[in-house]
């Protein structure tokens, strides 16, 4: 059984790669490269998959899953910078693959093999643009 | 990694096949079988699925792919009467799985174009012909 939490922030980041020129990082990034950064309400949907557990009849506590997104990803995240607030994004380009790739590693943390596991991140980046990210396997 | 892009289109169609008498169709397309037509404010979700590049950190080049779908699909399907403006609809039904599947068809043709590496990968189509009917293909 998928037992899926929602959860949403707001940060502002920039697109660009400081080896490459203003042109090329427009050219790849679009609107995204402007220097002075720009921002998102991100929706976050954290999926988690297992077996009901007989006695409580829940896969897992949804108010635990709430408090773990709230403290690895909430409360570092919102209403931050990314690039300027958030490691690794000083290094790493805040994508939204990459935050999203980042937000399964600190949520992977925390589940291990047996149930429930994690099993797939999807970050909207805005209502029209999302990514999956199911670690390696995707 | 998959990324899933959201697209709109507008659009009016007729579902009415040359096999079945006028009867016939009207009692299998019901409301659909109208003989001047309706439309619907489709919303069309592109898939691409890939490894993130270590330098972009971008496994879909969203520029690209709005411009593929923009230049092989949307173009041609905002706005018009998809049984008398789209060649392919000239003996084909215009339900929203044929639909589907001239979309898919148009971008795996055109995929290279914009595309030209193994990856990304076209991953899947999602039609949301009104909020209660939702199609969707992998390929």
């Amino acid at each position: 059984m998928l037992i899926t939490r929602r959860a949403e922030f707001s940060a502002s980041h920039v697109c660009a790669q400081p080896s490459l020129t203003p042109e090329q990082n427009r050219e790849l990034y679009g609107a995204a490269a402007n220097p002075s950064g720009h921002g998102h309400n991100y929706v976050l949907e954290v999926t988690l998959e297992g077996d009901p557990d007989p006695v409580t009849g829940m896969v897992f506590d949804l108010k635990k899953l709430k408090e773990l997104i709230q403290q690895t990803v909430i409360d570092p995240m919102d209403h931050r910078f990314l690039n300027y607030e958030v490691p690794p994004f000083d290094k790493v380009v805040p994508t939204t693959e990459n935050v999203a790739a980042e937000i399964w590693n600190r949520l992977s943390r925390h589940f291990g093999s047996g149930q429930p596991n994690l099993r797939n991140v999807r970050l909207y980046e805005t209502e029209d643009l999302y990514v999956d990210y199911a670690g390696d396997r995707s | 990694m998959r990324v899933t892009r959201r697209y709109r289109f507008a659009a009016s169609h007729r579902l009415h096949s040359g096999a079945f008498t006028e009867q016939q169709n009207r009692e299998l397309y019901g409301k659909c079988n109208n003989p001047y037509g309706h439309g619907h404010d489709y919303v069309l979700d592109v898939t691409a699925a890939g490894p993130v590049d270590p330098g972009s950190g971008q496994a879909v080049h969203i520029p690209s792919l709005d411009r593929l779908v923009s230049e092989r699909v949307l173009r041609d399907f905002d706005h018009r009467y998809i049984n008398a403006e789209l060649s392919e609809f000239n003996t084909l039904v215009p339900t929203s799985e044929n639909i589907m599947r001239v979309i898919e068809d148009r971008l795996m043709t055109h995929w290279s174009e914009v595309f030209s590496g193994e990856w990304p990968r076209l991953d899947g189509i999602r039609l949301r012909e009104t909020r209660r009917n939702v199609f969707e293909l992998k390929p």
